[in-house]
């Protein structure tokens, strides 16, 4: 399988060795550049951000450290070593990071100026957001927004201009490349053992810290069908490879508090990369997709070869790790409601960004003349599974909109859930916490000040 | 001039284009190894068996050591002989090396290294503070105690009195670069060594040890460091060590790198301790009695504990004048990582355990904390004899006090009082959310507490175009340096700052060094190249004069211009002159603290030359519904003396900051019950993030100077800052207070979890 991407313009062409090969080791192993430094390989860090752009033409930071090669297929990737021009005239980002000493120890800082020269690109200004996925341990960042704000305005040098050519992706036996979903369905059908990999976010830490082989993977977001999002009037259908970044665009409109969720999920460089098909896929019972889907009332369209069957989405979650997917099944679309004023997602984890949540909690209840006539609510980290608060639900169902009846539900959440005690947190505070989840819904809804992030000095 | 001068990071080009080069990024020849450990998964045992054949019979892996195939010392400690590279019999931890892989690439040596079965008799493991109490495992017979007064007797005289308990977590250092090393066998039994190391000179040591060759047969060079924070002090020893042996037996150039998350298992980390104390104050909140009891979690081997643990002591007053005072300081052995050095070495938490009296004794008796601390400071510095000498509990006369003043003034500037008392108005309106301000003040002392490690040495080498290259025995982990050090020999020498540039630390030019640590870097290696300068300046002045009939006191160098009555010459003119004249153009300079003398066994001397000051106000907000809280703002005034490099020093107290309140935040380490430690990668471990950082922050640096003949009368500054911190800590604490009447008895780290608990307890409704 020989694919080929521009790398700092340049068109490079190569034959990975195995379809698990991350773009990190390519660039610091084959092509000596080693200013994209490893800080943890796993995608937590961002030392390892290189611009990548596709076929949107948008270019968006990844972590090259969870990147495999045949992803790249027909992209244009920039690194650390490509933000100067030609005659070695510096990035602005790059001319400000040193104007505003923002370098101390230098080894985060090719990773901080290609996702500011990213931001730069596409006139992104909430550095916090745009930088979430960036560590830095020595400076505590402030000099590194100065320096961001300072070149915010500074024209795009010419030399950052690169339109991608795309040409389909070759194919091998243990590399496959589909072009549509019907191309996946009927390979993976027949190969039902092999690893789907969308972006790679999770399956890239099977390679770099399971030390796991692969064997037959396929790259499902080469299926051009599978990346759309289709507005199909009372609900939107989104394929399972578009990616979060994505998604957030498209549920601006429907719900701030969800695109809020999805502003903390992972960082810029693993929203751009994720999936929401791998985040509902993988099962696990942390990630923050599944509670706000649920809590939606998501419908989960399956696929194996031609044979198509749609669920509600809280009944795909069978026990931890095990989801109602049959061999060579797999995860095609999600069905949304529109609908959805109501909604209120909430996460809570140690760090306010990039971090998994100890609990999330998603929320959607109506009511009609005072009283609460349907409740919907799902929360992350608090089963095995992403799971609905059902016997909540009913404590609330009938009663008067009132605090009084949020304060009596809250007993029934300790008969829906069990949460564990991990490193995250312990059990007592998941229960209690999720359960004054409820009580600030009610407040929210009431208009009052429910969000820490809106209050300012 | 040059030396005040906020000029950039000596390589803030290279940073920021991705050229300057990490040990991993040097191009090494062809044929290089690479390395791996295979770690213990026991926290105590015998190891039984090691079964390494599939490890060997992996494709690609050339060699697998263990510790009997060592043919020399097997040894990494940087203290007491107690840390073997790889367990010799027994296990101490989970995560011990047990065994060495030498493989083609980096990922193989990983992936063979799982291949391996170990048995272990597994014993009880000895893990908590209160375990390793149970069992009497400490390091030194018994506890260190520090006295001074009649502490026993003044309590029972005190007006009011307290008692209280404090768990401090410990802290990964984070380091963006992972610990990393590269061994290049010479021809005649010598080695280079390319480390990412705050201590050259020990690494040098522990390679001549386990290849049993001289010290002048190793050369440790060390161009920079990817962050470094004290945990480069002595744990990249490991991999020095592991690749200089590698490279003995192959001939082949050995390269070992951690993956971040065998970084975090295998390392040390700051010390977790708990504090107790026992305080008796008057009505005003005025100190009367105080005794600590310290207990500090040591890990498996002693590493720098003693020095760590003694610093916390020495630190245990902060910035107080304490009449009576007991310190109480139990080091405590344990079956995890060996606790290591850390920025502030163990100031940081004897600090937050005063700085937690003041807050506990201020909220007894419902007094501003702010005017509590200040009631209890040490006399402010003056010029006139003071009426009382102020005398620390290791009995050190406190001679450069400044807090007073710049407590007044910082107050003034943020806008304490008028700010504290809408934080009242906005916390009795709002049932959700609190906000809770608070001031903490720091003092922290400057030098080694071992005192014949405050020596440096200096080499600076003219060349006949004008430029120079200073070498020095510091090492560049990101605090600027280098930079600075340029600019005191531009300033030294009178040349221009472009002609002068430092050269990687090497053993081989400045011998017998100190760790880059203790804050000391800029003082103790600026002095040395100082010196060195004015060796260098004498002979030019003297070459000059000779030369031109003029006399050497009338010559002036400066800005690269040479001047004297009827003379005006250019650097570069005097340089080739003088070689012409065979002048040496390159001179070693050497410096040694003054005046220090301190015995750590009877608590009493002056271990430190002066102390550095600063002072922080913090504002939070915190939801009483989840304790999720956040830093909203933050107001620092800190003391770097006449400041070296104005850019670089505000870059150290921001950052030293932001590392702070991270520590006490949160920045939180789990082990489960077997001693395995949970959170060993950044997915689990949460260093500040870029939102983290406060709203509003502002640092201002106090206009003063150094009372002592520091280089150009500056102050160090990597560790104190560090402490600034506490105020965030000590505003959730004050948050947390607007919750109910009873003390929150916040525990560190101040994770969400833990400002819910101590919600629960303002409130009495804790469980």
């Amino acid at each position: 399988m020989n694919m080929s991407f521009f790398l700092n313009g340049k068109s490079v062409s190569v034959t990975p060795k195995t379809g698990s090969e991350t773009l990190l080791d390519y660039l610091r192993l084959d092509e000596k550049l080693c200013g994209t430094k490893e800080g943890c390989n796993e995608g937590d860090c961002g030392a390892c951000t290189v611009i990548v752009t596709g076929r949107d033409g948008v270019p968006r930071p990844m972590n090259a450290c969870i990147l495999f090669l045949p992803q790249l297929q027909g992209c244009a990737v920039r690194t650390v070593e490509g933000l100067s021009g030609p005659d070695g005239t510096l990035h602005p980002v790059q001319e400000a990071m040193i104007t505003h000493h923002g370098a101390q120890c230098g080894f985060c800082t090719p990773g901080f100026v290609t996702t500011m020269a990213a931001a730069h690109a596409t006139g992104e200004t909430d550095f916090d957001a745009a930088l979430a996925g960036n560590l830095c341990r020595c400076t505590g960042y402030a000099p590194i927004i100065r320096a961001a704000q300072a070149a915010e305005k500074l024209p795009v040098p010419f030399w950052m201009d690169e339109p991608p050519k795309f040409q389909a992706l070759q194919s091998r036996d243990d590399v496959f490349c589909p072009k549509s979903s019907d191309e996946l369905a009927h390979w993976y059908a027949r190969n039902p053992s092999a690893t789907l990999i969308a972006g790679g976010t999770d399956v890239g830490l099977w390679v770099t810290k399971k030390m796991q082989s692969l064997g037959p993977v396929a790259f499902v977001s080469h299926a051009e069908d599978l990346r759309h999002i289709h507005d199909e009037k009372d609900i939107l259908r989104i394929g399972a490879a578009v990616t979060i970044t994505s998604l957030m665009q498209a549920i601006r409109p429907m719900s701030a508090s969800l695109h809020q969720l999805l502003r903390r999920y992972g960082s810029p460089q693993v929203r751009n990369a994720a999936t929401i098909g791998g985040n509902i896929a993988n099962g696990s019972p942390i990630g923050d997709g599944s509670p706000a889907l649920i809590a939606m009332g998501a419908r989960l369209v399956l696929r194996l070869a031609d044979e198509r069957r749609a669920l509600d989405l809280e009944d795909f979650f069978i026990a931890y790790q095990k989801q109602d997917l049959r061999p060579g099944e797999f995860v095609e679309s999600i069905e949304l409601p529109k609908a959805q004023g109501r909604l209120r997602c909430y996460k809570l984890s140690k760090r306010f960004d990039q971090d998994i949540s100890a609990v999330c909690g998603c929320f959607k209840l109506e009511q009609a003349n005072g009283a609460i006539t349907k409740a919907r609510i799902a929360f992350g980290g608090m089963a095995a599974t992403p799971a609905r608060a059902y016997k909540t639900e009913a404590a609330l169902c009938g009663q008067p909109w009132s605090l009084e009846t949020f304060n009596q539900a809250q007993a029934a959440m300790a008969e829906d859930f069990s949460p564990l005690s991990d490193m995250r947190a312990s059990a007592g505070y998941r229960a209690q916490a999720a359960a004054n989840m409820l009580i600030r819904y009610f407040h929210d809804l009431q208009a009052t000040q429910v969000n820490i992030q809106e209050v300012h000095p | 001039m040059s030396a005040s001068a906020s000029l950039p990071h000596d390589a803030a080009r290279q940073h920021v284009s991705g050229s300057a080069r990490y040990v991993d990024d040097i191009p090494t020849p062809q044929g290089t190894l690479h390395l791996a450990f295979g770690l213990s998964s026991c926290a105590a045992g015998q190891i039984k068996s090691v079964d390494l054949d599939a490890v060997r019979a992996c494709p690609g892996v050339h060699l697998v050591l263990e510790a009997k195939d060592l043919p020399h010392a097997n040894d990494v400690s940087p203290s007491a002989h107690d840390e073997p590279l790889l367990a010799d019999g027994r296990v101490h931890y989970a995560g011990q090396p047990i065994f060495l892989v030498v493989a083609e690439s980096h990922h193989l040596a990983r992936r063979a290294a799982r291949l391996a079965t170990v048995e272990i008799a597994a014993e009880p493991a000895i893990l908590t503070i209160e375990q390793a109490l149970a069992a009497e495992s400490r390091f030194e017979d018994g506890p260190r105690i520090y006295t001074k007064g009649n502490p026993t007797g003044a309590m029972d005289d005190a007006i009011h009195r307290l008692q209280g308990q404090i768990n401090l977590g410990g802290q990964e250092h984070f380091y963006l670069e992972g610990q990393a090393a590269l061994a290049l066998a010479g021809d005649h039994d010598d080695v280079v060594i390319h480390s990412s190391t705050q201590h050259p000179t020990e690494i040098q040591h522990k390679v001549a040890e386990a290849l049993n060759i001289a010290l002048h047969a190793v050369r440790v060079e060390v161009r920079r460091m990817g962050g470094g924070f004290g945990g480069k002090e002595s744990q990249g020893n490991a991999l020095a060590v592991a690749c200089a042996l590698a490279a003995s037996r192959t001939g082949r150039p050995c390269k070992m790198r951690y993956d971040r998350d065998d970084d975090f298992i295998i390392t040390g980390k700051r010390h977790d301790c708990q504090i107790a104390y026992n305080v008796g104050f008057d009505d005003s909140g005025r100190i009367q009695a105080l005794e600590f009891t310290h207990y500090f979690r040591c890990g498996w081997a002693l590493d720098l504990s003693l020095p760590v643990a003694d610093r916390a002591m020495l630190h245990a007053d902060n910035a107080y004048d304490l009449p009576h005072v007991k310190i109480t300081s139990h080091r405590l052995k344990t079956n995890t990582q060996s606790a290591t050095a850390f920025r502030g070495f163990g100031g940081p938490q004897g600090m937050v355990g005063i700085e937690r009296v003041m807050d506990h004794v201020a909220h007894s008796l419902s007094c501003d904390p702010a005017a509590v601390r200040r009631r209890n400071y040490y006399p402010e510095m003056t010029s006139k004899p003071a009426a009382r000498p102020a005398i620390t509990p290791y009995h050190m006369e406190v001679t450069d006090f400044i807090l007073g003043e710049m407590t007044g003034s910082l107050l003034q500037r943020c806008d304490y009082h008028a700010r504290k008392a809408e934080i009242a108005r906005w916390n009795a309106g709002n049932a959700l959310f609190k906000r809770g301000i608070a001031f903490s003040p720091v003092k922290f002392g400057i030098s080694f507490t071992l005192t014949h490690l405050n020596q440096a040495g200096a080499l600076v080498q003219i060349y006949t175009d004008g430029s120079v290259l200073i070498n020095h025995g510091g090492t560049e982990m990101g605090q600027g340096l280098f930079q600075k050090l340029t600019q005191v020999a531009a300033r030294s020498l009178g040349a221009q700052q472009a002609v002068i540039r430092a050269s990687a630390t090497d053993t081989s030019k400045v011998p017998n060094t100190s760790a880059t640590a203790a804050s000391s870097g800029a003082d103790l290696n600026g002095m040395a190249v100082q010196a060195a300068c004015a060796t260098l300046i004498g002979r030019l002045k003297d070459h000059v004069a000779q030369q031109y009939a003029v006399k050497p006191d009338e010559i002036t160098f400066a800005e690269g211009q040479i001047t004297a009555p009827g003379l005006s010459l250019t650097w570069q003119e005097v340089i080739a002159s003088a070689y012409e004249a065979r002048i040496s153009l390159s001179a070693t300079g050497f410096y040694k603290t003054p005046e220090i003398a301190w015995d750590r066994i009877k608590g009493a001397g002056r271990p430190f030359l002066y102390f550095a000051y600063g002072a922080a106000v913090t504002e939070v907000v915190i939801d009483t519904l989840t304790g999720e809280n956040r830093i909203l703002r933050c107001d620092i005034l800190h003391d770097c003396g006449a400041s070296l490099n104005p850019a670089l020093d505000i870059g150290q107290i921001e950052g030293g900051f932001v590392q702070g309140a991270g520590w006490l935040t949160t920045e939180e380490l789990v082990w489960d019950a077997a001693g395995n430690l949970k959170t060993h990668a950044p997915s689990t471990y949460k260093i500040p993030a870029c939102s983290d950082r406060p709203d509003v922050f502002n640092v201002d640096l106090w206009p003063g100077q150094n009372t002592q003949k520091t280089v150009y009368r500056s102050k160090a500054v990597g560790e104190p800052p560090f402490m600034h911190g506490i105020s965030a800590f000590l505003a959730l604490s004050n948050a947390v207070a607007a919750c109910g009447p009873q003390y929150p008895d916040l525990q560190a780290p101040a994770t969400s979890e833990e400002v819910f608990s101590a919600i629960a307890r303002a409130r009495g409704s804790a469980l």
